[in-house]
Parts: C-alpha cells; sequence; structure tokens
C-alpha cells in the first residue's frame, strides 16, 4: 500500500523541478521555437501564395501569348488568302488576255490566211486559166497537124502540167 | 538575469550544472564497504529475531517487484550483500531540529530498521525505505517498533521526519530534467542558428513531434487560444514520455518508476487542475454552480459538478500511475518466471515475452504521454470553451 500514498520529499521535488522546467523550457526552448515554427509555416504560406500567383500569371501570360499567336495566325492566313486570290485573279486576267490576244491574233492570222489563199487562188485561176489557153492552143496546133500527134502532144502537155 | 545567462550560455554550462549535482551527491560508486561499523550485538539480535532471514533464501518476489518499482536511497546497479554496487544518494532529513544531512552509506545497505545513524543528536534508523527516529531500545533487533492497528494491520509507532532525500526517483527526476533542458534549449538555439531554414538533426527529430503536439492535441481541444498552454502542454508531453521511457532502461540511468509514482502524477494531475481552474471562464463556473438542469435537480447537480472537478484530474493522476507501474510489475514478473518455476527452461519464454512486453511498453510509454497531454487539452478546453447558445 506503501505505492498508494504520496512521500512528501518527492512531491516538493517534483514541484520544485518541474516549475523549473515549466519556466524555462517555456521562455528559453518554447517560445523560440514556436515563433520560429509559425513564422516558416507562414513563411511556406507565403512563398506558395506568390507561386500560386505566379502560376496564374504565367498562365495568364501564356493564354495572352496564345490569344495573340492565334491572331497572328488568323492573320496570316488572312493575308496568304488574299494573296491567294489576288495570284489567282492575275492569272485569270492574264489568261484571259491571252486568250483573248490569241484568239485577235488566231483572227487575224485567219484573215492573213484568207487573204493570201485568195491572192494564190487568184494566181493559181490565173496560171490555169494561161496554161489552160497554152494546152489549147498547141493542142489545137497538134490538131492541126497529126491526129496522133495531137494526142501524143495532149499527153506530152499533160505531163509536162503535172511536173509543173 | 545572471541564472538565465548561465543556462542559455552552452553546453558546457550545462555539463558544469552535471558536475555540480554529481559532487552535491557526496556519493560515488563504489563496492559496498564491508568494513561496517554496526552495532554487532543489533546484527545478531537481528539474525535471531528476524524470521524473515530464513525465508529470504527462497526468493520473494512480491517484494523483490514492490522494491524494484519503489522509491530508494541507494542506485543499485548490479550485486548483491558483498558486491553491492551502486550509488549512495544524499538523505536531507527536517527533523524536530532542523535539516539533517548525510549519505545514505551510513544505513549499510540496511533496511530492516537494526541500523541507528545518529546525527545532531538525533537517532535514526530505516525500515522498508522509509526513514524513522530510532527508538530507545531494540526490538527483535529493530530500533523499528510494529503494532498492530484495529484492522489488524502491521504500522509503525515510530514518529518520521519529512524525508527530502534525493532518492532514485529524484534523481532521475533531475537527470530527465537536465536532458529535456539540454535537448531542447539546444533545439531552440538551432531554430535561431538556422532561422527560417529546415530543421536539422536532433531539431528535425523533435519538430514533427512538437507539431503533433500543436496540430493534434492542443489546436483541436483548445481552439484559437491555443498558444496560452502550449508550454504546459509540450513540457508535460516530453516529460512524461522521457520519465516512461527511461523508466523502461533496465540499468542505471534508467530503471526508475518515476512516472509510475503517485506522487509524481497527483503534482502532474495537480498542474492541469490548476490550469484548469485558473482558466475557466464564466461558462465554465456557470455550469457548475448553476447547471441548466430543472430547478428540484440542482442540489442533487451542483455537488455532482464540483465533484467532477476533482475526478477528471483524479483519474489522470492514476491512469498514468496505474500504466506505468503495472508495466514494470508485468515486465518484472515475466522475469521472475523462472523464480516462479523454478526451471532455467522457461529463461526463453520468459526472455520472449519481456521482449514483447518490453516493446508494447515503448508504445504505452509514448501513449500514456498523449493520453495524459491531450485529456488535459480536452479538460482545459473545456473550461475556456465559449458558448454563445447559453
Amino acid at each position: 500500500m506503501d505505492l498508494l500514498i504520496p512521500e512528501v520529499g518527492l512531491i516538493f521535488w517534483h514541484t520544485l523541478s518541474f516549475l523549473l522546467l515549466l519556466f524555462l523550457l517555456a521562455k528559453f526552448a518554447w517560445k523560440p521555437v514556436m515563433k520560429a515554427i509559425g513564422e516558416r509555416e507562414r513563411s511556406i504560406e507565403h512563398a506558395l501564395d506568390a507561386a500560386e500567383k505566379a502560376k496564374q500569371e504565367m498562365a495568364r501570360l501564356t493564354s495572352e501569348n496564345e490569344q495573340l499567336l492565334k491572331e497572328a495566325r488568323a492573320e496570316r492566313d488572312l493575308i496568304l488568302k488574299e494573296a491567294r486570290e489576288i495570284k489567282e485573279q492575275l492569272l485569270k486576267d492574264a489568261k484571259d488576255q491571252a486568250q483573248l490576244e490569241g484568239n485577235r491574233m488566231i483572227e487575224k492570222a485567219r484573215i492573213e490566211i484568207n487573204n493570201q489563199k485568195a491572192i494564190a487562188m487568184a494566181d493559181v485561176k490565173n496560171q490555169v486559166s494561161k496554161l489552160s489557153l497554152e494546152i489549147a492552143r498547141k493542142v489545137l496546133q497538134q490538131e492541126l497537124a497529126d491526129k496522133n500527134k495531137q494526142d501524143a502532144l495532149v499527153g506530152e502537155l499533160l505531163k509536162e502540167v503535172k511536173l509543173n | 538575469m545572471k541564472f538565465s545567462h548561465f543556462l542559455t550560455s552552452k553546453k558546457s554550462g550545462i555539463l558544469a550544472f552535471f558536475a555540480v549535482f554529481f559532487a552535491f551527491l557526496n556519493a560515488s560508486a563504489q563496492n559496498h564497504d564491508h568494513d561496517q561499523q554496526v552495532d554487532s550485538a543489533a546484527i545478531e539480535q537481528a539474525e535471531i529475531g528476524h524470521h524473515e532471514s530464513h525465508e529470504e533464501k527462497e526468493f520473494d518476489i512480491t517484494s523483490f517487484i514492490f522494491h524494484h518499482i519503489g522509491d530508494s536511497h541507494e542506485f543499485h546497479f548490479w550485486g548483491h550483500g558483498e558486491s553491492w554496487t551502486g550509488l549512495y544518494l544524499p538523505v536531507i532529513l527536517y527533523t524536530h531540529n532542523g535539516l539533517v544531512c548525510f549519505s545514505a552509506k551510513e544505513f549499510h545497505l540496511n533496511d530492516d530498521g537494526s541500523v541507528v545513524v545518529e546525527k545532531d543528536g538525533m537517532r535514526f534508523a530505516r525500515s522498508h525505505g522509509k526513514i524513522y527516529y530510532a527508538a530507545e531500545g531494540a526490538e527483535h533487533g529493530s530500533y523499528v517498533h510494529h503494532e498492530k492497528n484495529a484492522k489488524g494491520e502491521e504500522v509503525v509507532t515510530n514518529l518520521r521526519p519529512i524525508d527530502f532525500s534525493i532518492t532514485k526517483n529524484v534523481f532521475t527526476l533531475f537527470l530527465s530534467v537536465a536532458i529535456l533542458l539540454l535537448v531542447f534549449l539546444s533545439v531552440a538555439k538551432g531554430y535561431k542558428k538556422r532561422e527560417g531554414k529546415a530543421p536539422k538533426g536532433l531539431q528535425s527529430v523533435l519538430e514533427p513531434i512538437i507539431i503533433f503536439v500543436r496540430d493534434d492535441i492542443a489546436k483541436p481541444n483548445l481552439g484559437h487560444k491555443y498558444e496560452r498552454y502550449m508550454p504546459y502542454l509540450l513540457t508535460v508531453f516530453f516529460f512524461i514520455w522521457l520519465n516512461n521511457m527511461l523508466g523502461l532502461v533496465p540499468f542505471f540511468p534508467g530503471g526508475a518508476n518515476v512516472t509510475g509514482n503517485i506522487a509524481v502524477t497527483m503534482i502532474l494531475a495537480l498542474f492541469t487542475l490548476l490550469i484548469i481552474l485558473f482558466s475557466g471562464n464564466k461558462y465554465y463556473w456557470g455550469h457548475i454552480f448553476n447547471p441548466p438542469v430543472p430547478w428540484w435537480l440542482k442540489p442533487l447537480m451542483i455537488p455532482v459538478e464540483i465533484f467532477g472537478i476533482f475526478t477528471k484530474p483524479f483519474a489522470l493522476m492514476i491512469r498514468l500511475f496505474a500504466n506505468i507501474t503495472a508495466g514494470h510489475i508485468l515486465v518484472l514478473s515475466l522475469l521472475c518466471l523462472v523464480f516462479i518455476f523454478k526451471s532455467l527452461a522457461v529463461a526463453p519464454v520468459s526472455v520472449f515475452f519481456v521482449v514483447f512486453i518490453g516493446a508494447i511498453e515503448l508504445l504505452v510509454a509514448f501513449i500514456q504521454a498523449f493520453i495524459f497531454t491531450i485529456l488535459s487539452a480536452l479538460f482545459i478546453g473545456m473550461a475556456i470553451e465559449e458558448h454563445a447558445d447559453h
């Protein structure tokens, strides 16, 4: 039963030493330690907040950049499209003009050809008529001499004509 | 303040404190001096009168265990009889004629009242770890007289001086205070040295525990006013934990049953009670003296509530005392299995269980410190709680 009866001496020493421990630790250990831990936690929190803010700022900047990029891309596309349109227009114009010019030249050439043809035909007609007249004259001359000779002449003349 | 400077200065300061403390002990670890100047007649009478001396050959497990968990004026290291090795601690007595100091060595390890120490004209004898004024004459060789009281229990009739001795428990108490100061002052220094930086070494070991006490014990129970009670909670937590652990160390300087001593737990519980009483707000006192019950129940409830103020710290006191003492008794009983069965074959079983229980006790050492602290915080929290609805 001695176990359950507190001894005065131990009560005295324990009270004394525990109060001393409490006082010294509270003043020289717990106060600075709690303060330091609290301050560090606050600084960590601040740092995290700052990091979060920086992240948001970064995200904002990134999205802004993206927006700019998008706009730039759209503008580029627009410019390219316009250029393409202009190019096509130019090509089309050039083609049309070329077509027109070509047609005009072809027309001109055709007229020229027709003219030349007409001239050539006139010339051919002239020569044919001349030749015919010549042949007729010669046939008539031969006919006048010999029937056979006339025939031979005609044939000869015809050959000549062919050679020409 | 000269004193604070001394303690905060450096480790060497604390080491100096140790040196002074050990010098003050006025005792050295040495073999028991066989050259005793004991009254030979007294010894003879003791041998004749004490039947126990014969029975002590039969190993008395109960007295062995109770001797180990109790307090003592010597710090026993090892050995028995002539080869006894240990530390004699200083005896300080407050007697009729003022303070008397002497080394426990003068009792020559005697514990049955047969050795008388004379100081300042007063004579002292020690029986079962307690120091009495020695009687004029010996009775069965003992200067401590017993008498049966009304219940038939043996009670000592001798008067006792008030014993302020630096006993084994007081010694361990001082040691634990010194360790705690050494550790936490150096940790505090670490925070000053590496301000705002990551903790290092001992600091990084203890910081999670400090934060555990703050976040899991103080904050949930005390709310936003927790900071005021942090020093007490941290001190009480580390004090109990360290002493629980020191109690588990089977050799010097551990082994003392400090937190398993009712005086220690009583004072700790008393501190909690005082903090509750001094920080209790009007809601707390209102709840006690004007409980929210029908008027006719009040005469019943008010005494119950007043009783309730004291039961809470009382439970704290008993819980810690009983848990730690039970742990010590358990380990010692398991070690004594060999003597109970009188067979060495039991030793492996005994050792296995001791290791197993030892591991559990290690956990209990922490849990009891935690429970004492969290219940203290809870009770304080109940006393400072603000009731908006009342």
